[in-house]
């Protein structure tokens, strides 16, 4: 086994110090029970007081909510967009227009937030004004803004998986008398599923972790979780968000442990049953 | 040739390739339809938007234009109106202002880079040389936070970099300093950060560029005589060039448009671009000069893309 | 242009006797270009019910093209494609009674054994009780019976290829298309699934097209075998037609090894011709007529095994030369020889090891070789 050197160590080790003591302090003092949210009050502590508070907080419960829902129907409709431009960019070859195409699915991700949110609620409002929809700004509009701009990372990684998929598959399928549509269904899909089930994730936490963007595009009914942390933690630190944040962290890493567990497990499992096949061909 | 001639399916000369799925005329529906949705959707909430923000920024033509309500309040801004065209941009060229904020952006986003290039290789580098069973645990660990949220993640400083925070409490327990420092609302604090939130983003490229090289080759400079020190400069950090350029661009896009870590974390005099556009839009209402800001934004990080990429492509070909 | 029919009555070589009959597949004048690229050029070709067609040919030449044209997963540039009389040109794979098997197997990673078999069935909507009856019926086939229940990734690389087989057998297709089959397996392997496969054909009677750039696979598995080189068909015939009596340079020297040199006739007579060969210093004497114009540019091939080498000087006086030699490699079965001529030209010769203490020639040796007349192929392109 090759040895790391001390110093490649030691800034591993500060490395995720650096990246994980800040959460770690967060989930601590979130069972702080001073309102001064650093400095530890060890007569009360710890104490699930603010998660309590938290829970009675409506407008926060309803933040929630409009972002989970926000999120949801995001991810949805950029894996079904991302999808089909993922599809036509690796399958459809040469087709007029396709380099402004190629642009428009790849500029969103490197576009800084302020100016595709600015861009958007502009066109909002000359729609409105044009053709009077949407009307008004709120759900609607922020969830047409999340879409645009999470299509761009499902595209990217449903590009990336369709490109190495053996085209000879979908051939076979069709050889075998299934319509295009059904090989697209019944073949195609399937294979890619897991990169449009990562897609979908992706674009599901950029839509939910956004403040910028729904800041412009959004109305005055309709605040989003971001939004209201947002404008609380811009007067400075308190602790109900402190104990919000140690419920986000927490849920969104055992998910993404948890499928990362599940598919090391599978890929694992995988290799054995490979291993084992060739080892019985050569006997 | 009678065969040439035989309907829409025989292949003009030049005509594109058809993929093997395009068999039949039924196809050409499904075809039109996968290209055209997404097409349309992103010309629509991605092309068309930007014109109409260059189209504000420019206004002479959109004065006229009623329709647009803000444009109208513009309108009636009387000294604005007597300069119009690329008067906006000159205006935001020429404001003192407007130049240290954008220059202020390269300048913390470059410095932000910088670090997390110096902190994210040797991250990197360790991860993609440490035991096999453990690699794929640190990497997990590096894309965690790209998964929690961004803007609880800034939050986090705040209470650490507070007055009455673990930080100031370090320093004076360590007796550094005699009081507590005034950490928050800083560049500094602007700097961590930045550097906190994107260095995810520095190490996976590099994490990819190192883990792919081929350790036979610091074996044979490590044959051939070079030392490890050596080794590094003259052939690992070279080979991993693209991962480095691909870091890099990562972290300095996003960060020159920053406006969450500065609105936080920096004081009233950390300028930001990112953060004036929002200001001039919001606070001031004038969207025009936001729009114009936003336009000369996009054309410097268009330029920094197209030269990052000619250098890299000259590495490429070197 | 298979053939050279014009002038066939001064041509009394024994070529392929047989005649077109019971056509299956008909290749008419096709042409597939890729932008300016032309990937097969003109080729027509006739293959017949029941037969295992060899499609034989370097790489790139434009074999899987042409498989892939008949398969309907490319459209033809020129010219029309006819299975069973009917013009199959403009129908899409997915109603085409053809099925193929994948170079790569291209089996569904996502379902098992007994899903893609099935796949095809499914598609025709047979009811699921002859479903799993036709399936298990394949996979004894096969002899798989046992595997219905795993994955593709569970299967060793020869199973995968005998998966492939039986799911592209199971819809009973009259014409299957077998691109490179056993291309992924290993030499022993190979050599075994090799005759499964003229097994199992002969037992289902399915037209077979079977693309390979392996001669020796294509002369076991071929009833008939086509040359292609540059997108085009050089050579059409049995493999001892190929092997004994090609008709052009290329052919000649694809298959097998040969030695060929460029020669001029200087005697053409129905029953005999002679051949001035500057390559070898003499004139060869060939036992039978050549359907070419006098003056023609000529080259004269004959098999390394076809050549008798001595050390003493034969008896017979035609078709004998001299040389050195040059280069010997033992074989164990059989011996091959590199001799040197006076020209400086080399002529290389295979001869079997019969007994174990055969004469042994040795390097620098000078020695004598002859051959029967019947023995040297001419060919005009
Ligand atoms: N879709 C395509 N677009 C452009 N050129 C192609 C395409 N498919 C094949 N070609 C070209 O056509 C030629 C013939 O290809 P083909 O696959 O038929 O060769 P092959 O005889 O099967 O070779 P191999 O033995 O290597 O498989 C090659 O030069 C190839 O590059
Ligand atoms: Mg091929």
């Amino acid at each position: 086994m090759r040895k790391l050197s001390p110093l490649v160590l030691a800034m591993l080790v500060l490395g995720f110090a650096f990246l994980y003591l800040p959460i770690l302090a967060m989930i601590v003092y979130s069972f702080n029970a001073s309102r001064l949210v650093t400095v530890w009050d060890a007569a009360n502590s710890p104490t699930l007081k603010w998660y309590g508070e938290l829970f009675a907080n409506d407008q926060i419960l309803e933040a929630a909510r409009l972002s989970f829902e926000i999120a949801a129907l995001t991810a949805t409709g950029a894996v079904v967009l991302g999808t089909l431009a993922a599809f036509a960019l690796v399958r459809y070859g040469a087709f007029g227009g396709r380099a402004l195409f190629t642009g428009l699915t790849t500029a969103p991700m490197v576009l800084p937030e302020v100016i595709t949110g600015l861009s958007l609620l502009l066109l909002f409002v000359a729609l409105e004004s044009m053709i009077g929809w949407p009307a008004g700004r709120g759900q609607l509009t922020t969830t047409i803004a999340h879409v645009t701009f999470t299509a761009a990372y499902v595209v990217v990684v449903v590009q990336s998986r369709l490109a190495t998929m053996d085209r000879s598959l979908e051939e076979a399928a069709m050889d075998l008398g299934a319509r295009p549509w059904k090989v697209f269904f019944v073949v195609t899909l399937p294979i890619i599923a897991p990169a449009i089930a990562s897609g979908w994730l992706l674009a599901f936490i950029l839509s939910w972790d956004d403040v910028v963007i729904a800041s412009f595009v959004s109305g005055p009914g309709s605040t989003t979780l971001p939004m209201l942390i947002f404008s609380k933690v811009r007067l400075g630190v308190s602790p109900d968000i402190n104990a919000l944040a140690t419920i986000l962290v927490l849920i969104v890493s055992t998910v993404v442990v948890g499928l990362g567990l599940l598919l090391y497990r599978r890929e694992r499992q995988r290799q054995r049953e490979v291993r084992a096949a060739v080892a019985a061909d050569s006997r | 040739m009678s065969a040439t001639a035989r309907g829409p399916r025989a292949a003009a000369p030049g005509a594109p390739l058809r993929g093997a799925l395009a068999t039949g005329a039924r196809l050409g529906l499904a075809r039109r339809l996968v290209i055209g949705l997404p097409y349309f959707w992103l010309l629509l909430f991605f092309l068309v938007p930007f014109l109409i923000v260059l189209k504000i920024s420019l206004s002479t033509t959109a004065l006229r234009l009623p329709p647009y309500e803000p444009l109208v309040t513009w309108a009636a801004d009387g000294v604005m109106q007597v300069k119009l065209h690329w008067s906006n941009f000159g205006f935001v060229l020429g404001d003192e202002l407007y130049r240290t904020a954008l220059l202020n952006s390269i300048e913390i986003a470059g410095v932000s880079t910088l670090i997390c290039l110096l902190i994210g290789y040797p991250m990197a580098y360790g991860i993609a040389r440490a035991p096999s069973a453990w690699r794929n645990v640190l990497f997990l660990l590096v894309a965690l936070p790209f998964f929690t949220s961004f803007l609880l993640r800034v939050y986090a400083w705040i209470g650490l970099l507070g007055r009455n925070g673990p930080v100031n409490d370090l320093l004076l327990a360590l007796g550094l300093v005699d009081q507590p420092l005034q950490l928050l609302q800083t560049d500094f604090a602007v700097y961590v950060g930045m550097v906190y939130s994107y260095l995810p983003f520095m190490v996976l490229p590099l994490y990819a560029a190192i883990e792919k090289l081929d350790l036979t080759l610091l074996e044979a400079a490590a044959d051939l005589g070079a030392r490890p020190v050596k080794t590094f400069f003259t052939v690992t950090l070279p080979l991993t060039k693209e991962g480095i350029f691909a870091g890099c661009l990562l972290v300095f896009i996003p960060a020159v448009g920053e406006f969450v870590i500065p609105a936080l974390l920096g004081g009233p005099d950390t300028l930001m671009i990112g953060r004036v556009v929002w200001d001039e839009f919001f606070s001031n209402r004038d969207w025009p000069i936001a729009s114009a800001i936003a336009i000369l934004m996009l054309v410097l990080l268009l330029g920094f893309v197209v030269l990052l990429q000619r250098l890299q492509s000259r590495e490429g070909r070197a | 242009m298979t053939t050279d029919s014009g002038a066939a009555s001064r041509d009394s070589r024994p070529a392929s006797t047989e005649a077109g009959r019971d056509t299956y597949v008909r290749i008419d004048r096709v042409t597939k270009k890729f932008g300016a690229f032309t990937a097969v050029r003109q080729v027509s070709l006739d293959i017949r019910r029941g037969e295992i067609f060899c499609l034989l040919g370097g790489s790139g030449c434009g074999k899987t093209t042409l498989l892939r044209m008949l398969a309907g997963f490319e459209q033809p540039t020129e010219g029309r494609l006819y299975i069973d009389g009917v013009d199959v040109t403009d129908v899409p794979p997915y109603e085409r009674p053809v099925n193929m098997m994948f170079q790569s197997y291209a089996l569904f990673p996502h379902m098992s054994v007994f899903e893609n078999v099935a796949f095809g069935l499914k598609q025709d909507r047979v009811p699921k009780a002859e479903i799993r009856d036709r399936v298990a019926e394949m996979l004894a086939l096969v002899q798989l019976q046992d595997y219905g229940a795993r994955k593709p990734h569970q299967l060793s690389g020869g199973q995968r290829q005998r998966v492939a087989l039986a799911r592209a057998l199971a819809k009973r297709p009259k014409l299957l298309l077998l691109d490179e089959p056993l291309g992924a397996l290993d030499k022993k392997l190979r050599e075994r699934t090799q005759f499964e496969l003229v097994g199992i054909q002969e037992k289902l009677g399915v037209t077979f097209v079977i693309v390979t750039h392996d001669q020796e696979e294509a002369m076991v598995l071929g009833t008939r075998i086509g040359v292609m080189h540059a997108g085009e068909i050089l050579q059409v015939g049995t493999p001892t037609d190929i092997y004994e009596y090609p008709t052009s340079r290329y052919v000649a020297d694809f298959i097998g090894s040969v030695n060929l040199y460029e020669g001029r006739i200087v005697e053409d007579e129905p029953d005999h011709v002679r051949i001035e060969v500057p390559d070898m210093a003499t004139t060869v004497y060939v036992d039978h007529g050549i359907a070419a114009p006098p003056t023609a540019e000529v080259a004269v091939a004959i098999r390394p095994e076809k050549i008798h080498i001595t050390p003493y000087k034969p008896l017979e006086a035609e078709n004998v030369v001299r040389g050195t030699i040059q280069e010997i490699a033992y074989l164990g079965d059989n011996s091959r020889y590199v001799v040197r001529l006076d020209t400086g030209k080399v002529v290389r010769v295979t001869r079997p090891n019969v007994y174990r203490h055969d004469e042994r020639l040795a390097w620098d040796d000078s020695v004598w070789m002859h051959w029967h007349p019947s023995s040297i192929v001419v060919v005009t392109r």
